[in-house]
């Protein structure tokens, strides 16, 4: 499908006003204060397992899945409670999820790194790093050759940049031409190993060139910016149904998972960043641009208090798949049986 | 006042060690301050409060690990309440999903084994069917034991041991005599091939007996009188106590001493039938009761009504041919067991009695005894024995 | 339309071109179906099943992909879940093992971590076996560990039929399907009927009934097997060979109605020995069927051994139809 030289259309410009703005902020506000939420009923216990938190990151799943429509396509990983709240996927099915209750997104069968919707489109919640890149392939694999209007946005964090995974699936999404949006959250630590000590080449972006995939680098930290450059990646794929690389500069504030002592790294380094977090920059502007009252904030808080505390109550309400359950959905339950 | 805990902070956490307060009682704080730093496997982690409110008391000082969820300090709450979950006093206890959710899994869904579409097929493992090819025995006559009423190993041994099989609710006539005649010779010849016997005989006098017997019958109706039977099933048991080489089992080439005293009772039965089960707890029993079940044991022998632990249970056997035997029986020993006692009928004889002679009551009791767990010392110390407690007749 | 006839048409053809024919026609009865892999477009194929398929159905049918094994079949699954229904192929089992990521971990495992919300309709072929004198590292049978794995669907066509007639009632399937094809069954001649069409892919078939000696088997030690059974034939031994056909699940109930029948059982399973597919059957006898024995139950696998080079040392490492004869007179007690 060929398409015009895609212009900076007026919708790509960014879009200022308050209510903009302020909606722009409560959606991150409602993810950090939720991730803070399940921090606080992981040390209680309520909550097991592996868990990822998306402290600091919030403007990368806020600036971009907005901007996609309800019929594209979500691939994630295991932080991506953000991307799921953002999203739409309900937020007591995903704190019903986290407490394993069948009531979740996911009936309890996966746990806060499996979050997974149908009706919103949102596919995982993907443990294997670098392991959702195949499947975004394969999901825009299918649009491509049914010529559904459809992109998938794949996030990642820099750290699947060195499976092969990564390199396998580039070249396959650039070679026959597949409308994926790659959004790499470069957050400078994988796990524990900085990316100066993991990659050659350190500057992401630039390994889409060898892709020859078109790619653009953004402060993942200013939301605004993120929109913005979301806006025209999503556009670039729609209109000219190939891949497209976004690589968002941001920064872990909390770290990798629960039972991480951050040997690897400043807390300086932490409180630098913290200062320059998403939410604080946008406050920041927002106050510059003279649009925030000042019961804005109280107002969001109360608001975003009230769904967690309505979603916390949901997952407390839920109840425990019988065991008996167990061995279902492994298989589908059609005429033929296949778990003897 | 809420209590503010140590933190789960990973599924393989399970205890830290304080190492630094960073707030002290007094100071005020709000959700996220970080009011600790412990040291765990990962390392030393800073830990935060999600509760605000005031510091009121460190409970656990530096230095000490505890498990996690132990209390750390108390926070007293603002006097007025957020809203939200924020203004739980306390934080709920760990939910017991163990409870609720047990972690039995349930039984992988097995399919039952298939059988040929014939008949219910009988179940033999192959232990016991190879033992059964060995002996020659009829394995449709065994009852199984085993899982679903598999014939295992022991129930053919048992089978071979016993003199009557158990009787199987699908025959009709309780008694099929060829069956049982069929492994009378089996046990017969299996305890003539592997047992070495060897024979003792003691003449006994049962004068005294006789007298006991007569006074103690003369105020009981016939139902209740004790025979002279009775007596001498008693001495053997309580002899056997004294002497355990006669009472237990040989199997897998060495002796298992029994730990109680089963004594069976050869029961001839109409029609040419035999069986030996036996009295439970011989030595236990009073004169009146093992009279009693002796009664109840013959009855329900000879109208097939006999349980398969009473043939399958006789640590020792008593065979007597009664008032119309012979003077002396020599018996063959039921393997496993390792002795069988004879008693023959009683005689009047010339005896000598404080060195005149006279008529006396006497009964020739003899052993036949496993030489390869005892020998013929013991053996008439055995017998010997069991003479001198017929003796005090009113002593059983 | 013919009347049908006593005697229905067939027509002799090949193991490779029955697998073709699958492709083909179900390509073109189902849109949804396509075929990807290394080299099955312009080369034809490693094993040239896909002879000819580019040229007739067209690229986006027959699409060649790059050497990148996991993310094609990674692809296959995305697009399976996205509704189509993808072919991957790869070129061999020994292949697949860069592609085991995905699938253990995506495509045995969505539906059940998404509750259900996500199945993977996706069918994935490989060629599997040693014989060709090919070494350590192109000759394993891995059937077997694949079939450890819940969450998926294992066949072994070993026959003309299940050649032809597996793949499209796999495609149907809601659920992840591996069909492995012994690279020595390809070039294999029979006659197949002219309408051949799909077949059931959960039963095992019992390709020779016998009375002394249940001989259970699968994939390319069928035919090996078959020959031990006919030499057994005449020295007075009637060995009933079964064909498991798949692998995961397997069928029970066909094997201990064999092992019911004849009280004595030898699996033959070019797989390792050791945590082979012959102990999990094996196993499943023992369960089953205990009381019906009346012999250990005996197997012939694959020694412990990578497989070698030199054709002589290659073929005492696998099954071969002597060792199977001995198996079975083992068995009956004869040597």
């Amino acid at each position: 499908m060929t398409a015009p030289a895609a212009a900076a259309a007026p919708a790509d410009e960014p879009r200022l006003s308050r209510e903009h703005m302020l909606d722009l902020l409560k959606q991150m506000i409602r993810i950090r204060r939720f991730e803070d939420k399940c921090y606080e009923l992981y040390t209680q216990e309520k909550i097991r397992g592996f868990m990822h938190l998306y402290d600091g990151e919030e403007a990368i799943a806020v600036g971009i899945i907005p901007v996609l429509d309800k019929r594209d396509r979500i691939v994630a990983t295991y932080r991506e409670h953000g991307q799921a709240l953002v999203r739409g996927v309900p937020m007591t099915t995903i704190m019903a999820e986290m407490y394993g209750k069948q009531e979740g997104c996911s009936r309890g069968r996966g746990g806060s790194m499996h979050l997974f919707d149908r009706a919103t489109n949102f596919y995982g919640g993907n443990a294997i790093v670098g392991g959702g890149l195949p499947l975004s392939i394969g999901l825009a694999l299918a649009d491509h050759m049914r010529r559904n209007d459809i992109v998938t946005a794949c996030f990642f964090g820099e750290g699947a940049v060195a499976e092969g995974e990564f390199h396998e699936s580039m070249n396959l999404a650039a070679l026959w031409e597949l409308p994926v949006l790659f959004v790499c959250e470069n957050n400078l630590y994988a796990m524990g190993t900085a990316l100066t000590i993991s990659e050659s080449e350190t500057d992401i972006e630039r390994k889409a060139a060898c892709y020859r995939i078109a790619s653009e680098a953004v402060d993942g930290m200013d939301v605004i910016a993120v929109e913005a450059a979301a806006r025209r990646a999503v556009h670039s794929v729609r209109d000219t149904g190939k891949p497209y690389f976004l690589e968002c500069r941001t920064y872990r504030l909390r770290a990798h998972s629960m039972f991480d002592a951050q040997l690897y790294r400043d807390r300086a380094e932490v409180e630098t960043w913290r200062q320059k977090g998403p939410i604080a920059r946008l406050l920041d502007r927002m106050q510059t641009n003279q649009v925030l009252d000042p019961e804005d904030g109280s107002r969001i808080d109360a608001e975003v208090d009230a769904e967690i505390a309505e979603a916390v109550a949901f997952a407390e309400a839920g109840t425990w798949e019988p065991v008996e359950q167990l061995t279902r959905f492994t298989y589908a339950e059609s005429a033929i049986p296949a778990d003897r | 006042m809420v209590e503010f805990r140590m933190p789960s902070l990973g599924s393989d956490m399970e205890a830290g060690t304080l190492v630094e307060w960073l707030v002290k009682p007094g100071d005020r704080v709000k959700r996220g301050d970080i009011v600790a730093v412990i040291e765990t496997q990962k390392g030393a982690i800073e830990i935060e409060t999600f509760q605000p409110g005031q510091i009121e008391q460190i409970l656990v000082e530096v230095h000490t690990k505890v498990p996690v969820g132990t209390p750390l300090a108390l926070i007293r709450t603002e006097g007025e309440a957020k809203s939200g979950a924020a203004v739980v006093s306390r934080p709920p206890p760990p939910a017991a999903p163990r409870a609720a959710a047990p972690l039995r899994v349930p039984a992988a869904p097995s399919l039952p084994p298939v059988a040929p579409s014939a008949a219910a097929p009988l179940r033999v493992s192959p232990a016991a069917r190879r033992l059964a090819q060995e002996r020659g025995v009829d394995l449709s006559a065994v009852t199984g034991s085993g899982p679903a009423g598999t014939i295992t190993y022991a129930d053919v041994e048992r089978r071979l041991a016993a003199a009557v099989a158990a009787p199987e609710k699908k025959r009709a006539p309780w008694l099929d005599l060829e069956a049982m005649r069929a492994a009378i010779a089996a046990a017969m010849a299996r305890s003539k091939r592997e047992i070495p016997h060897y024979y003792l005989e003691h003449q006994v006098d049962v004068t005294a007996c006789e007298q006991w017997l007569t006074q103690k019958n003369a105020t009981l109706p016939p139902d209740n009188r004790v025979l002279i039977g009775a007596l001498a099933i008693k001495a053997a048991a309580l002899a056997a106590r004294r002497f355990p080489a006669f009472n237990g089992f040989y199997r897998d080439n060495k002796f298992e001493p029994a730990q109680a005293v089963h004594i069976g009772v050869a029961i001839a039965i109409r029609g040419g039938g035999l069986a030996a089960p036996a009295l439970h707890d011989a030595d236990q029993l009073a004169l009146d009761e093992l009279m009693s079940q002796l009664r109840d044991l013959v009855q329900r022998t000879r109208t097939g009504r006999i349980r398969s632990s009473e043939i399958s249970d006789p640590t020792l056997t008593v065979s007597s041919l009664g008032e119309r035997g012979v003077e002396a029986l020599y018996g063959i020993i039921y393997p496993p067991q390792v002795a069988i006692i004879g008693f023959g009928k009683t005689v009047l004889r010339p005896w000598v009695v404080d060195g005149a002679i006279g008529p006396r009551s006497v009964i020739t009791i003899t052993l036949s005894a496993d030489h390869r767990v005892s020998d013929g010392h013991a053996g008439a110390l055995f017998l010997a024995e069991i003479g001198r407690l017929l003796q005090e007749p009113n002593k059983l | 339309m013919q009347q049908a006839t006593v005697q229905s048409t067939t027509i002799e053809t090949t193991y490779r071109e029955a697998v073709r024919e699958a492709i083909r026609d179900a390509i073109k009865r189902d849109k949804r179906v396509f075929l990807m892999g290394e080299d099955v477009g312009r080369y034809g194929g490693c094993y040239a099943v896909t002879k000819g398929l580019l040229v007739e159905l067209g690229p986006e049918k027959i699409r060649d992909t790059p050497l990148s094994e996991s993310g094609f079949t990674g692809a296959g699954i995305g697009a399976a879940i996205a509704g189509m229904r993808p072919i991957v192929e790869l070129m061999t089992v020994n292949f697949s093992l860069l592609a085991l990521d995905q699938i253990l971990n995506t495509a045995a495992t969505v539906r059940h971590m998404s509750g259900n919300q996500c199945g993977v309709p996706l069918v994935i072929r490989m060629a599997t076996g040693a014989g060709r004198q090919l070494a350590a590292q192109h000759s394993h049978s891995l059937e077997g560990w694949y079939a450890h794995i819940a969450g998926i669907k294992v066949l072994a066509p070993a026959t003309l039929e299940d050649a032809r007639g597996m793949l499209w009632t796999a495609l149907e399937d809601p659920d992840p399907v591996l069909i492995f094809e012994n690279v020595m069954l390809y070039n294999m001649i029979g006659k197949l009927a002219g309408d051949a069409g799909p077949v059931d892919i959960d039963k095992a078939a019992v390709r020779r009934p016998g009375r002394d000696v249940s001989l259970i088997t699968y994939g390319g030690s069928l035919w090996k097997t078959l020959d031990a059974a006919t030499a057994l034939a005449a020295e007075g031994i009637e060995a009933e060979v079964v064909d498991l056909r798949s692998l995961r699940p397997l069928d029970d109930a066909t094997i201990m109605t064999s092992v019911a029948k004849t009280r004595r059982a030898v699996i033959v399973d070019e797989g390792w020995r050791s945590g082979s597919l012959a102990a999990e059957v094996g196993m499943r006898i023992v369960e089953q069927a205990f009381y019906s024995l009346d012999a250990p139950i005996g197997r012939v696998c694959s020694e412990e051994v990578p497989i070698p080079y030199p054709k002589h040392l290659e073929e005492a490492a696998i099954p071969q139809t002597p060792k199977i004869i001995a198996a079975a007179k083992a068995a009956l007690g004869r040597l």
